[in-house]
């Protein structure tokens, strides 16, 4: 697979607009392995030839002044949604859904998937609790930052 | 075209909502977190968050813009100017998923975008360029240079709007700043191709506004001058252009539209052309695929509306109007009222605006999306306003906008009002074109 810096180029712009953080492609006489920003990128669990798509964590300059992370509402943290896309509540059409009210999760207990142009990035609880609401609908738009589950977190 | 999506913010995107229902069309502004309290995310008819603040994750995130335009049932995108304007993935996706894309087709975006393969074909249109062209190692290079004579610059293939420019004033530097300029080009651009160009010491920036349907009707909409400027960005335009002579105008003209044709060019742009202050003589410099900061000076000038003429090209219809039908009325001044502090280099000066309130006054137009209680995030540019004097000559657009800079009432950020009125008082300025270089030794 001979690349050119055109391929390179269009591959990273690909990963600058993406919400991806790493990318390994492995091909016959090939690889590519490209990380965006810095530390926290480390543990992407990347089969060769795979493209994972992983959750953008909190890495950019400046924060926004909402952060979408859990916070807090009548006992309740709330995760949010990290991305613009559609919410899945499952791997795929039919498959069990990932959390059901009711169910524990820890900060890396993947409860949804966010699906942006065909791009599975699945989002993790970021907290330790039960989970006690599903906000949005399965296959429903979510916006940036909107609610997608309520915890009540361990104490 | 019955709904679009805008993924942009500031006064463009208000712009281009009041257009959109204009035209009996419906909107949906993406903004980013901070801007979905902001003026057009609240006019438009629908707004969805896109992504947090900073522009690589909302407004240059050209899958969630698509995915955004898609699910809220837009069947078209308008990108206004900077973000994703001139991104041809942008153009590709959108049409690839059924969406009308606001701008030339991806294929011409991508040519323009191409500095060299621009001049090349600007060439071959006819149109004049500086003597120089693409150099592959130093001895070529030195080759040409003898030729043109220095002080020559060093541009990349992949730069443009002023960025990836090296200045060689002589043979001796010339090896080494060309080694840089292709390193840098390449780690900037991921292009390392470069070209030589005959430096034009000093120069006026004069450009084309060309509007093009699909039916392969080209018009030119007249010129603006953007002379006045400070490290590459514009601070006044006007239009037309001042003291520009018969010969030079109708030369910029014919070539915009000949160079327009030969790309077969779509919808509005802007034939940039820098002109030779001591000679006169017009170079050709770039395209811009997008509608301009400055396009109400024309608007002014014209009596047209660009921004819905934009939509009904992209729509298929064909040009209400031919070239004898554009005629120009009173001479039009623009300055970009900019939250900078001028104690700190006109750094930015982001904030909240606790007031901001614009006096009304005839011959006035206002391009703003500023309020009291207006945040002004420091992830974007700093434009906080247009103002637009339009009179009778140019004294009488130049004072309409003194007058309105000095009624303005603006606190809360610190703002470039000041030079904006020295400026635009100035003597150099006041007696016609001045030069690129001009504001930056005024300000010294």
């Amino acid at each position: 697979m001979p690349l050119n810096d055109d391929d390179v180029r269009e591959i990273l712009r690909i990963i600058d607009e993406s919400n991806l953080d790493e990318l390994s492609i492995e091909t016959e006489g090939f690889s590519l392995h490209v990380r965006k920003g810095s530390a926290d990128a480390g543990d992407a669990d990347a089969r060769s030839g795979d493209v994972l798509p992983r959750t953008a964590p909190e890495r950019a300059p400046t924060p926004p002044a909402s952060a979408p992370h859990a916070a807090e509402r009548d006992g309740l943290e709330t995760i949010t949604s990290p991305m613009l896309g559609t919410f899945y509540r499952a791997e795929a059409p039919g498959a069990a859904p990932f959390v059901d009210v009711g169910a524990p999760v820890g900060p890396d207990t993947t409860v949804c998937i966010i699906e942006v142009m065909k791009m599975m990035n699945s989002v993790p609880a970021g907290v330790s609790g039960t989970i006690a609401e599903i906000v949005p609908e399965n296959g429903q738009l979510v916006e940036y930052g909107d609610p997608l589950f309520r915890v009540k977190p361990d104490r | 075209m019955r709904r679009v999506f805008i993924p942009n913010r500031g006064e463009i995107a208000v712009r281009i909502v009041n257009a959109c229902h204009g035209l009996g069309l419906e909107c949906v502004v993406g903004a980013s977190q901070p801007d979905m309290d902001g003026l057009a995310a609240r006019i438009a008819d629908r707004k969805v968050c896109i992504g947090p603040g900073p522009a690589a994750q909302s407004y240059l995130n050209v899958g969630a813009v698509v995915h955004a335009a898609l699910s809220t049932r837009c069947d078209a995108i308008h990108p206004g100017y900077g973000f994703l304007s001139e991104n041809p993935a942008l153009a590709d996706q959108a049409r690839e998923h059924g969406l009308t894309f606001v701008g030339p087709p991806a294929r011409v975006i991508r040519l323009a975008g191409d500095k060299l393969a621009a001049r090349d074909e600007a060439a071959r249109a006819g149109a004049p360029v500086l003597p120089g062209g693409e150099v592959k190692n130093a001895e070529e290079a030195r080759a040409l240079a003898r030729q043109i004579g220095y002080p020559v610059l060093v541009k990349a293939a992949g730069g443009g709007g002023g960025r990836g420019i090296k200045r060689v004033a002589t043979e001796d530097e010339l090896t080494d700043l060309l080694s840089l300029a292709r390193s840098e080009a390449g780690a900037a651009f991921g292009d390392d191709r470069v070209y030589l160009e005959k430096l034009v010491e000093t120069a006026r920036h004069v450009e084309v506004q060309l509007a093009a349907d699909e039916h392969g009707n080209v018009l030119q909409l007249g010129d603006r001058d953007c002379t006045v400027q400070r490290r590459f960005q514009k601070v006044v335009e006007e239009a037309q252009a001042p003291q520009l002579r018969n010969a030079t105008r109708a030369r910029l003209h014919s070539a915009a539209v000949a160079f327009a044709e030969r790309i077969n060019y779509r919808n509005l742009g802007t034939a940039e052309f820098v002109i030779d202050a001591a000679t006169g003589d017009p170079y050709f410099l770039e395209m811009n695929c997008r509608i301009q900061v400055e396009h109400p000076v024309t608007e002014a000038v014209t009596y047209l509306d660009l921004v819905q003429m934009q939509l009904q090209i992209a729509s298929g219809h064909a040009l209400e109007i031919g070239q004898d039908d554009v005629s120009y009325h009173g001479h039009a001044v623009e300055c970009r009222l900019n939250a900078e502090d001028p104690s700190h280099g006109y750094a930015p000066s982001p904030g909240t605006l606790s007031v901001f309130a614009v006096p009304e006054r005839h011959g006035l137009r206002v391009d703003t999306h500023c309020q009291a209680g207006t945040a002004v995030p420091p992830f974007y540019d700093s434009l906080l306003a247009k103002l637009i004097g339009h009179g009778s000559d140019r004294d009488q657009a130049i004072e309409i906008l003194i007058e309105a800079l000095e009624d303005l009432d603006v606190d809360g950020v610190e703002t470039n009002r000041t030079l904006l009125i020295g400026i635009l008082g100035h003597p150099d300025f006041r007696a016609g074109p001045v030069t690129t270089d001009w504001l930056e030794r005024a300000l010294r």
